[in-house]
């Protein structure tokens, strides 16, 4: 055989290997990208129709509560907002009542237990906008009746 | 739209575009979906409740009745609490239900259709009191985590179904069996589909009794799609938590159950008493069994003014998880006299007992009546809060009514 047809040919062949490389190469990154991260989207795209929006309408605070959510207004909302109402419902957070550290716990039992994903900087917000809002109150070993709707019952 | 999202959908978007592939909608949403903001999403009509009744959570649904609501002797279903730890199971279809029996201790795991369960073994009906383990919990001081439960988060239904025990014998268990523990078909609110909502259970003393039921029907009826439609355990006198709903597999254990909720702080308080917020170690937690002494004035409501006399009927129910209640007594005077209340026997074991009696004042002014019920071992409802836990459960406390008389 001529050596230019030789080495034509095995240029071929290596041009070959690379085209057969890069078809794994995708064929592998396609199946990565099916298995992984498609199921993955699908679930999240549970959560994020169901997230609130990150911008706030002033109109919808009201006497310092933003009426959507139940959260009461202050510095760091948004955040906890996008935070901490993609798997239950505000009204789960907003019934509690804890210390700065005693929000950090619960945190880190969601993150340990509840899939709850890493805070990074925005954890010192939310922590501390909790730790503000729903601070604990002191009641006692028993507290006074309260809020009692007196009614007429001979009537 | 969030950063995460939008990072994960580029990076699929980018991908679509290099492989030359057009995604118009990268994340849709699967057939059968319905996101959750389309969905009808009022608890009160989704789940036949009572407008009165209270929303604590809506993801997961968590609501609870207030004590005026319980006055009926056997709880209604729009009066009864819901206490989810999931999301409630779609498209259910009964045909298909089948609940497997597994674990190390069954001789060989076996499978029975809901019909087979149905026809194969007798069926009982028990009244069965079950109430949330943390019911009373937003009484707490510090507070305690969780859904903030006041007084409502009980119920006495009748239960219709199958004994455990007859089942139980009928799968073949191993000598060494130490608990059972249910699995249901609720999704973990993350939709992690290997995570478990809950996944509790009940030692064999427990499984084997006459009343533990896999029930299929509540007052007469299919149960509720909330209480656990087509098929719950039951056994009354626990926290409700291990009455698991929608159970499709129970595995008999040679070990205490480990699954979601039996282990850390779930249902579990302090082996030995603790200083209200100190900090307690998982190993010294211990799991909660029978629930305590505990009665409720359903009638009337608090904040009853009386214009033109001087006596007041009042009523409720008085339970004590596995025993039975003795006496039931109340005071209008924060304790310093106590009076016996009628008290009727209960229907069958486990289940509520009702009390009564004519209250008379002597003299105008504010009053609060408070009942307290002493269980078939001696042991009163304290009137201050018991020992506090972390979690917050067990508050028995003595529940009060305000009445003016004037
Ligand atoms: C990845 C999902 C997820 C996110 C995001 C999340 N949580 Fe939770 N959280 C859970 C689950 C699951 C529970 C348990 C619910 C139940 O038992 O009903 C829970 C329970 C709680 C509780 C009750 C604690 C208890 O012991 O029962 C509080 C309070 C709470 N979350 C606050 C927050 C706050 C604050 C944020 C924002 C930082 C947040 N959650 C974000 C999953 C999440």
């Amino acid at each position: 055989m001529e050596p230019e047809k030789e080495e034509f040919r095995s240029q071929v062949k290596l041009i070959y290997r690379y085209l057969v490389m890069t078809l794994v190469l995708i064929a592998a990154v396609f199946i990565g990208v099916v298995t992984i991260l498609i199921p993955k989207e699908i679930n999240s795209e549970y959560q994020e129709i169901v997230t609130n929006e990150v911008n706030i309408d002033p109109s919808e605070i009201v006497d310092g509560i933003h009426i959507p959510t139940g959260f009461q207004e202050g510095d760091g909302l948004p955040i906890v907002i996008e935070a901490c109402t993609a798997c239950h419902s505000a009204k789960l957070v907003t019934q509690n009542r804890a210390t700065r550290e005693g929000w950090i716990g619960m945190i880190r039992w969601m993150q340990q237990t509840q899939n709850l994903w890493d805070l990074g900087e925005d954890e010192e917000a939310i922590v501390k906008y909790l730790a503000t809002y729903y601070a604990p109150e002191q009641k006692g070993r028993r507290e006074i009746l309260t809020n009692i709707e007196w009614y007429d019952l001979d009537k | 739209m969030k950063r995460r999202n939008f990072l994960k959908k580029a990076s699929l978007g980018s991908m679509a575009t290099i492989m030359g592939i057009d995604i118009v909608h990268a994340a849709a949403i699967p057939k059968g979906y319905i996101p959750l903001l389309f969905q009808d999403n009022d608890p009160y009509k989704l789940f036949g409740k009572d407008e009165e009744m209270t929303l604590l959570n809506d993801k997961p649904w968590n609501m609870e009745a207030k004590a005026h609501l319980l006055d009926d002797k056997v709880t209604p279903s729009k009066y009864m609490f819901i206490r989810n730890n999931g999301l409630v199971p779609k498209n259910i279809d009964v045909s298909k239900w089948t609940i497997v029996f597994d674990g190390e201790s069954i001789k060989t795991p076996k499978t029975y259709t809901l019909s087979e369960l149905k026809s194969k073994f007798k069926h009982y009906t028990y009244q069965l009191t079950l109430e949330c383990g943390g019911n009373g919990r937003s009484e707490f001081n510090p507070p305690a985590k969780g859904n903030q439960w006041t007084v409502g988060a009980v119920s006495c239904a009748n239960w219709t179904g199958v004994r455990l025990r007859d089942v139980l014998n009928d799968v073949g268990v191993k000598e060494d069996a130490v608990y059972i523990g249910y699995y249901g078909a609720d999704l973990h609110l993350s939709q992690d589909p290997n995570k478990d909502a809950i996944s509790r259970g009940v030692p064999m003393s427990k499984a084997l009794m006459d009343e533990t039921l896999l029930a299929f029907q509540m007052n007469g009826e299919d149960i509720p799609l909330a209480h656990g439609y087509p098929l719950r355990l039951v056994a009354g006198g626990w926290p409700a938590s291990a009455s698991g709903k929608w159970i499709n597999r129970i595995s008999i254990r040679n070990i205490v159950h480990d699954g979601v909720k039996m282990t850390g702080t779930a249902y579990r308080v302090p082996c030995k008493p603790v200083a209200p917020g100190e900090k307690v170690t998982d190993e010294d937690m211990c799991i909660i069994e029978s629930m305590p002494v505990k009665s409720l004035i359903t009638y009337p409501k608090s904040g009853a003014v009386l214009k033109n006399k001087r006596s007041l009927e009042i009523r409720g129910h008085a339970w004590a998880g596995e025993l039975a209640v003795s006496k039931v007594a109340y005071s209008i005077d924060f304790g310093a006299s106590w009076i016996d209340c009628k008290l009727e026997k209960a229907t069958n074991r486990l289940a509520w007992q009702h009390f009564s009696a004519t209250v008379n004042f002597p003299k105008e002014g504010y009053y609060e009546i408070w009942v307290r019920a002493t269980d078939s071992n001696g042991l009163h409802q304290p009137m201050l809060l018991p020992g506090w836990n972390p979690k917050g459960y067990l508050n028995n406390a003595c529940h009060r009514i305000a009445v003016k008389v004037s």
